[in-house]
């Protein structure tokens, strides 16, 4: 798992996006137990104390939960891993309309071009 | 370098070190200059500078190796001295093996000095960085004696390892294993002190870091509190606080 971080970010940050990114997807499917803190801290190749402030953070999203004796859970509230998963894509959305609209291209076109790959994809 | 993030102050009875203003004159020479500084148990804290900066002066007091300095530096509460020593695991910047030596024989002055060494630990670690405990220390690398010094120090179940450039000298493939080896082998109440010039291979690591320049801390904090405000690593920090 080494060198997956981008150093320019808060690695805290990026483990969060990856669990969130892993949980949308169904890669962690719902209700399911987490390792413990050391060993993913381990598999990310990480310090635990950022893997703790990690896990917090999901935690305070709702998407991860602790029961006291028995480790962390991924949520098992279908809904709001839905209403998750569709505020990922529209951040991905944002991202594909900002750098469209920088390299020139307006709303319409890159509509059609987005169409036309789509497409291309599927044939 | 406007940018002090600083640690929330804590019960000083809780901090692992206390370093309250730390000088010291080499002849010629102010290697620190007034230094204060805490750190509590259960981080991985990198200690930042270019050479000459008094990195080394700095973790050879904190392992009692230098005894005249002034100011006041406890751990544990306890000011350094034999006690003290007891508590802290070093790896110091240079090698103090004799040539004629083998790994075997220094495990067994280490189960000798330390009754916190676990000599399987450490014969595990060797075997899997491919040393060999019968071969003597006058035909080993540089990079071999490195990892066999970093085996003896990890060894050890200290409540602090004070880390002199641990991994200088070792091939990037052992290098990763042995960031591995320091992460699996942290207990989560001790504290690591490790100096270091390849900051962007451990960067992921720290939880904390402390910039010195010149004797002086410039900087020190939590390691994503500062990518966060600075939107930088650290490797690129350093390249602009310490730019030549």
């Amino acid at each position: 798992m080494t060198n997956q971080f981008q150093s320019n970010t808060p690695i805290y940050l990026q483990l969060v996006n990856n669990f969130k990114h892993r949980i949308v997807s169904g890669e962690l499917t719902v209700g399911s137990k987490l390792e413990s803190v050391r060993d993913l801290a381990l598999y990310f190749e990480v310090n635990p104390n950022t893997m703790q402030r990690a896990l917090a953070e999901l935690e305070r999203d709702g998407l991860v939960f602790a029961e006291r004796t028995t480790g962390r859970f991924i949520t098992k509230d279908k809904e709001l891993i839905i209403k998750m998963r569709e505020s990922v894509a529209q951040e991905i959305i944002d991202q594909f309309i900002l750098q469209m609209s920088s390299l020139g291209f307006s709303n319409q076109e890159a509509v059609n071009l987005f169409i036309k790959k789509i497409e291309e994809r599927s044939v | 370098m406007n940018t002090q993030i600083t640690n929330k102050p804590s019960d000083a009875k809780l901090n692992l070190l206390n370093v309250s203003n730390l000088s010291k004159m080499y002849p010629k020479k102010l290697a620190l200059s007034g230094i204060n500084l805490t750190l509590e148990p259960g981080h991985i804290v990198g200690l930042l500078g270019p050479n000459g900066s008094g990195k080394t002066t700095l973790l050879k007091i904190l392992a009692g190796v230098i005894k005249d300095y002034n100011g006041t530096v406890t751990i544990n509460g306890i000011p350094i001295g034999p006690e003290t020593k007891a508590l802290v695991s070093y790896l110091p910047d240079n090698s103090y093996f004799s040539p004629w030596m083998t790994p075997l024989n220094m495990i067994s002055m280490f189960k000798d000095f330390y009754t916190d060494f676990s000599e399987d630990k450490c014969l595990e670690m060797l075997h899997k960085l491919g040393l060999n405990e019968k071969q003597r220390i006058n035909t080993m690398s540089k990079g071999m004696i490195e990892k066999f010094q970093l085996c003896l120090v990890m060894s050890r179940k200290a409540m602090f390892y004070i880390l002199d450039e641990p991994i200088g000298g070792v091939d990037p493939a052992a290098r990763d294993y042995i960031l591995d080896t320091i992460l699996s082998n942290y207990e989560p109440n001790s504290t690591i002190l490790m100096s270091t010039h390849l900051i962007s291979d451990v960067e992921r690591i720290f939880d904390t870091v402390i910039f010195l320049k010149e004797g002086e801390i410039v900087l020190q904090g939590d390691i994503d509190n500062i990518r966060a405000v600075e939107d930088k690593s650290i490797d690129q920090l350093f390249r602009e606080v310490f730019k030549c």
